[in-house]
């Protein structure tokens, strides 16, 4: 068979991309899924069993006491987040969009600024803000609404993950707003205009006209979102309490434990969360398809 | 009317001013208050509740942490990493960036979807399951093994990034400089950089960025022998005073920071926005 040159030349610049990208990934899958198997020839395991799954599903095991749990809190957490962020982002995008070009420009940096904070800072800049001690705490005692720290209420490290997800919400804002504001900008303000001649409310056109235009962009961003969260480990380690716990901590604290058989759970966890994140991204994109 | 209603949207969308003004307050209340937290956080000493402010204020906390040889070594060693993580992932994303940018072919879809799936699966799981291989190959715990590992969540970001500078870049000015008798490099140096240049930059500063910011792959790889800043952070939180902890977080912090603001122009007049995550 013969190459022509161009698709020679693609495919050789493509090389090092998919070749990095692929034998990272594919060996990284690979020797995951080895582990969750109990399959580790080179040290002398050899029995593939699916003994670590069952454990987890629906073992009598720590983890298996634990996963459910820890499934419900961390769909909880990542579902709730992704879905305020997203509407508040569209919000906050449709009013900016319509600013003076200075104001604009300053908004711009400010939110890419935000962007670059890592979420480490930004947690811990939440849990000194919001302790039952801390910043906010005093400016409600100022204003005499409290007069103890114990009376605030707990907003992280709470059972709720309510401290997880403020975290989230403000910090995944931002990366949202910047996305709807790429989008609307290249296609300026006509439809709404043509809206508004035709008698459309503002909430109205934020329905019909400017959600419809973002759609593609914010439902592929949500989903982003979703994956970040569902798969984040510092933050919730950071903000939550020891139960109930998200998925990626407890996937954690079983993989680092000396026992292989709980490594195994762990790295089952992970390759469950995997699965999940995989399907949650198919599902959308087939909504996606199917409304267009 | 048509004319009222331009007016109308120029002014705030139609909504009336004050949910605009609303807005506008509560976007940067959310995105500086907690800043200005840290630093009040890092400034004080002996802040007692309900004190709104600290009673006394002092750099000293933040000076202790920054002439600390461990934090010090800390930030040598993010610097290093992210700098070696981001070159490696410039040279490799460079190519593919500027193929799938500029030229629609068959096969180009699933190239994508492949190059994207990083940044969908947990990055927990790709660091659990090179975790094992690498300690096999002597790679864990060495700071050849941590940029390998950082490369996976890095690449797709810069390649995404880059994509976005060359579907917006026009190839007939390389012609024309080759019809003009330029070489290969005399191209490269006097019309691609200047052209595709801050967009390149920007790419970079993502790179960086996503890299600065790891601690999930740093720690499953490097084993407690490769310290960043986010390692020393973490372990602060469990066990250091709130100024202590906003002190450091706020080194952490500093370069990402400077670096948007030497990048501020290019972010700001084409909207290169990126994924950043991590």
């Amino acid at each position: 068979m013969r190459v022509d040159r161009p698709t020679l030349r693609r495919w050789l610049m493509l090389t090092p991309a998919l070749l990095v990208t692929g034998v990272l990934f594919g060996v990284s899958m690979y020797y995951g899924i080895s582990q969750s198997l109990g399959y580790l020839p080179f040290i002398g395991a050899t029995r593939v069993s699916l003994d670590a799954y069952a454990s987890v599903l629906g073992g009598a095991t720590p983890a298996g006491r634990e996963f459910w749990a820890a499934l419900g809190f961390s769909l909880w957490v990542t579902g709730v987040s992704t879905l305020l962020s997203s509407v508040a982002a569209l919000l906050l995008a449709v009013i900016l969009s319509h600013r003076r070009r200075p104001a604009h420009q300053a908004t711009l940096l400010a939110l890419n600024a935000n962007l670059a904070l890592p979420h480490m800072v930004w947690a811990i800049a939440l849990l000194l803000l919001l302790a039952q001690s801390g910043l906010i705490a005093r400016v409600a005692a100022a204003l005499g609404l409290i007069a103890t720290p114990a009376e605030f209420p707990v907003l992280v490290r709470d059972q709720a993950g309510i401290g997880i997800i403020l975290h989230y919400v403000s910090k995944e804002i931002p990366f949202l707003v910047l996305i709807v504001l790429a989008v609307l900008r290249t296609q300026g303000h006509a439809y709404a205009e043509v809206a508004t001649t035709l008698g459309a409310g503002p909430w109205m056109r934020v329905w019909r006209v400017t959600l419809p235009l973002v759609w593609p962009g914010l439902s592929a961003g949500a989903l982003l979102v979703f994956a970040f969260i569902f798969g984040a480990y510092e933050v919730p380690a950071l903000l939550g309490v020891s139960y109930p716990r998200v998925l990626a901590v407890l996937a954690l604290d079983y993989f680092l434990n000396a026992d292989l058989n709980r490594r195994a759970e762990g790295m089952a966890i992970s390759l469950i969360m995997t699965v999940v994140v995989l399907g949650v991204g198919i599902l959308v994109r087939r909504i996606d398809g199917s409304e267009r | 009317m048509a004319r009222n209603a331009e007016d109308n949207l120029a002014s705030g969308g139609g909504f009336s001013p004050w949910p605009a003004y609303l807005g506008y307050a509560l976007l940067y209340l959310l995105l500086l208050g907690p800043v200005v937290g840290l630093v009040l956080y890092a400034g004080s000493t002996r802040w007692f509740f309900p004190d709104l402010l600290p009673a006394t204020w002092t750099f000293e906390t933040f000076w202790r942490q920054l002439s600390n040889a461990r934090t010090q070594q800390a930030i040598g060693t993010s610097l290093l990493l992210g700098g070696v993580v981001t070159l490696l992932a410039l040279v490799i994303a460079l190519p593919a960036a500027r193929t799938l940018g500029l030229e629609r072919f068959p096969g180009r879809s699933l190239v994508l979807l492949l190059l994207f799936l990083p940044t969908i699966v947990p990055p927990l799981a790709t660091g659990m399951g090179l975790n094992i291989i690498f300690l096999r190959l002597g790679l864990a715990g060495s700071l050849a093994g941590v940029v390998l590992v950082h490369l996976i969540p890095v690449l797709p970001y810069t390649i995404f990034a880059l994509i976005g500078v060359f579907v917006r870049y026009d190839e007939g000015y390389e012609q024309q400089a080759r019809t003009l008798g330029a070489g290969p490099l005399r191209i490269l140096w006097q019309v691609t950089l200047p052209l595709a240049g801050p967009g390149i930059a920007v790419a970079a500063l993502f790179a960086f960025l996503v890299s600065w910011s790891q601690y999930v792959l740093t720690l499953l790889i490097g084993g407690g022998q490769v310290i960043t800043l986010p390692m020393l952070l973490f372990a602060a939180v469990a066990g250091g005073n709130p100024a202590t902890i906003a002190a450091l977080a706020l080194i952490f912090a500093g370069p990402p920071l400077v670096a948007i603001a030497l990048a501020a122009r290019a972010l700001t007049e084409r909207t290169t926005t990126v994924g950043q995550q991590y």
